[in-house]
């Protein structure tokens, strides 16, 4: 007798062991569905929910993780703590600062790239590797090249700044001066990131279909009317999506921000997450810093989703 | 009978393994920071190692981490460490979170006698609370904060006579805080050799513990008190008062006025980096530095000498230096305390000085020969008649992360003024005292 053919999914239900396939047999698919997704709802419970739950609890307390002394139960002190230090202000002031110019030169920068790599020339695609070099890089190297490239008496930007203004190279201080420490902040994240937004931009840019453009050519429209009533409103949700992106990862930026300038001089750039660092894991204020974690997680997410929300609005016009 | 016979082998074989096992080798860890001494360290303990049989492995760190690093180890209850080298501010909360094993008994039990030790040192790296007879560490590596200039500049006739035209005193070593940001100001941004040099290397780093230690080195000789009355808490007036106003203004002005373009953030490194580069006249480093930097075959030798941290209204100086605890989470506690005794031995601690390492033992310190022994090596002893520490309480941390924000706010973010910068700092200790119920 000639086998049948089978087709794979018999195939690989055949190959279930029978003890098995005897077990399952007897579970309704709400079950079997039950199973799949046990594990993921387990994890998830684990490593997010339990740990912000305990967050809350702890940011009741005065607890200090590295003492060995009885926990007490503080209400909202550490909060009001939070909330009234002028000192935490200026630290979110710092964070809000980085957070508009880099996210700003990002935007403006990247669909400037991402427009003139759009258009067809020779060595198109070397330009786009060359340009998204950068962000391929780890931010602690990108923090201590640029490090050096500051430096008043050897660094290479003093000099090229120099060379522009006529000014002495050591004349000024990028990571020393109250007044150009955050903006050197903001160059070295938008040197980093101003790749990933242009590649967004650009990703954008090709799903717009060719034949909306000859349209609008029959139209007579002039290229400057394409470019608002076609490119503008047809990249704007991909451009959001960047900026949703870059926001979340800057309002938690850390690393580059470390090495540059250790949140220094004085206090000038140091943002929340160097702030919330030093409280959780040098002073050991696990209570405090807790609080102050859930001030800023409700901050994000409360922002974050009025931001989708607005996302979504533009996504369906 | 037979059961007997059993019986009996197997109680011998358990004494046999246990006698075995209380005299097997051990690998111990000793941590401790990454620098010239820990080095020499290594060296002094081969020793040990031939003569106990233990090995010696070392975790060494480099000292912007060091802090971080070890005192997570503790908090966490780690076992990297079977020994550590700590800092002396880490003794309060040492003793207190229960890090450190106390050393009383087995101090008694081995005849070692802390009336042999430097009793700056013993104070200082040994004791809490502070001055009570109750002992968590041995003294290993005294150290303060000193300063060390380029001799050939100083010697030099052109340099002495545009500095006697430019003051109209002497170039010679400072005799006092203003002496030395007035050498400083003359050297800053002079022509030596056709390269533009400049006064002072000093410390300003933001991130642990630099400029809190280089501050406090103008603060202590100015009279700089961190309580009205010790043990009391009670610091306004104290922390803040018109002498230590007068001493931070000043060492503002010495950073403004004195110091390579861009030392925004400098500690050890930076300051070692200055100095040897031929960038700097003089500058501030510990002590453990030295014998590496007289050795330097560019800057050191007949180039190099060291002075003493300079008196103001008092002569001062701010503490370095560990002490040797045994941590308590190690499961070689037997060993560990093994070395310490090693450590104690008055040939040893001789040997330690000689590799480079500042023994704290009164048989080293005290020998006729000592002063003479390095070129360092009296200035070392003139500090540590005056050392000052920074606040050991097991709140430590809070206590240093809150002066070192006050002070680089105030002296390189040119924030507020100096009696703004203490005020706010007697706010935030009293702050966190509060918290740890002391007030």
């Amino acid at each position: 007798m000639v086998p049948m053919p089978q087709d794979p999914a018999t195939i690989a239900a055949s190959a279930t062991p029978p003890r098995v396939a005897r077990k399952i047999k007897g579970l309704s698919d709400r079950a079997i569905a039950w199973i799949f997704v046990g594990p993921t709802i387990f994890l998830l419970l684990a490593i997010n929910i339990f740990p912000l739950i305990w967050t809350i609890r702890l940011s009741f307390t005065n607890f200090k993780a590295n003492r060995n002394r009885e926990v007490e139960w503080i209400g909202t002190r550490n909060y009001e703590r939070i909330l009234t230090d002028s000192d935490i202000w200026l630290n979110m002031q710092a964070t809000a600062h980085f957070l508009f110019w880099t996210i700003f030169f990002q935007v403006l920068i990247g669909f400037t790239l991402a427009y003139l790599i759009n258009k067809k020339f020779k060595g198109n695609d070397l330009w786009t590797t060359i340009i998204v070099l950068p962000m391929m890089l780890s931010p602690a190297v990108v923090g201590n090249f640029w490090k050096f490239l500051y430096q008043p008496q050897i660094g290479l930007f003093n000099y090229i700044v120099a060379f522009f203004t006529g000014k002495d190279p050591s004349s000024f201080e990028m990571l020393g001066s109250v007044q150009l420490a955050p903006w050197s902040i903001v160059i070295v994240d938008t040197w980093m990131w101003t790749p990933f937004v242009m590649l967004i931009c650009l990703a954008g840019l090709r799903s717009i279909p060719d034949y909306i453009y000859e349209a609008a050519e029959v139209d007579r429209a002039s290229k400057l009317r394409q470019f608002f009533t076609i490119t503008i409103p047809m990249v704007l949700p991909f451009l959001m999506l960047a900026v949703l992106f870059r926001g979340i990862e800057n309002f938690k930026m850390f690393d580059l921000v470390v090495q540059l300038t250790g949140g220094g001089p004085g206090s000038t750039t140091e943002l929340t997450s160097i702030n919330l660092k030093r409280e959780a894991f040098e002073k050991w204020r696990t209570g405090y810093a807790s609080a102050y974690a859930i001030i800023l997680f409700v901050t994000v997410f409360g922002l974050a989703s009025i931001y989708v929300k607005a996302l979504n609005k533009v996504k369906e016009r | 009978m037979k059961t007997f016979k059993l019986a009996s082998v197997s109680a011998l074989s358990l004494v046999a393994a246990s006698m075995a096992s209380t005299a097997q080798a051990d690998d111990l860890t000793l941590c401790w920071a990454a620098w010239d001494p820990a080095n020499a360290l290594v060296e002094l303990s081969k020793e040990f190692e031939e003569q106990s049989g233990h090995s010696m492995s070392f975790e060494f760190i480099p000292w912007p981490n060091f802090a971080d690093r070890m005192l997570n180890e503790l908090n966490s209850g780690g076992k990297l460490c079977d020994l550590l080298i700590g800092d002396s501010q880490w003794i309060g909360g040492g003793a207190e979170n229960g890090h450190y094993v106390k050393l009383n008994d087995f101090f008694d039990a081995e005849g070692i006698s802390m009336d042999d030790f430097a009793e700056a040192t013993v104070y200082a790296y040994s004791t809490w609370p502070k001055g009570t007879p109750n002992y968590y560490a041995l003294p290993a590596m005294g150290d303060a904060n000193g300063w060390f200039y380029r001799k050939d500049w100083f010697g030099r006739e052109d340099i002495q006579a545009a500095y006697k035209e430019a003051t109209g005193q002497d170039l010679r070593e400072p005799q006092s805080q203003k002496e030395l940001l007035q050498i400083a100001q003359f050297f800053q941004e002079r022509e030596i050799d056709g390269q533009t040099v400049y006064g002072a290397s000093i410390f300003t780093e933001r991130g642990s513990e630099g400029i809190t230690m280089g501050v406090t080195s103008a603060l202590y000789p100015w009279g700089f008190k961190y309580e009205n009355t010790p043990g009391s808490y009670d610091m306004d007036g104290a922390v803040n008062s018109p002498e230590a106003v007068e001493a931070l203004e000043f060492y503002k002005e010495f950073y403004e006025t004195a110091t390579p373009p861009g030392y925004t953030n400098s500690y050890m490194g930076e300051s070692l980096d200055a100095f040897k580069s031929g960038q700097v006249a003089m500058a501030m480093n510990w002590f453990a530095f030295f014998p590496g930097l007289y050795a330097d075959p560019n800057t050191g030798g007949d180039k190099i000498d060291f002075f003493v941290n300079p008196p103001q209204n008092q002569a001062g100086s701010t503490l370095g230096g560990q002490g040797i605890s045994v941590v308590a989470y190690s499961d070689k506690q037997d060993a560990a305390l093994e070395y310490i005794k090693w450590f104690a031995n008055p040939d040893v601690q001789a040997k330690w000085w000689s590799l480079g390492g500042y023994s704290a033992h009164n048989s080293v310190l005290n020998d006729p020969g000592f002063k003479d022994s390095a070129p360092f090596a009296g200035d070392f002893l003139e500090a540590m008649g005056g050392v000052q520490d920074f606040w050991q309480e097991p709140a430590y941390a809070e206590l240093l992360l809150a002066m070192q924000k006050r002070l680089h706010d105030y002296i390189v973010a040119d924030q507020g003024t100096a009696q703004e910068a203490l005020d706010k700092l007697v706010e935030d200790w009293t702050e966190v005292f509060e918290d740890e119920g002391k007030l």
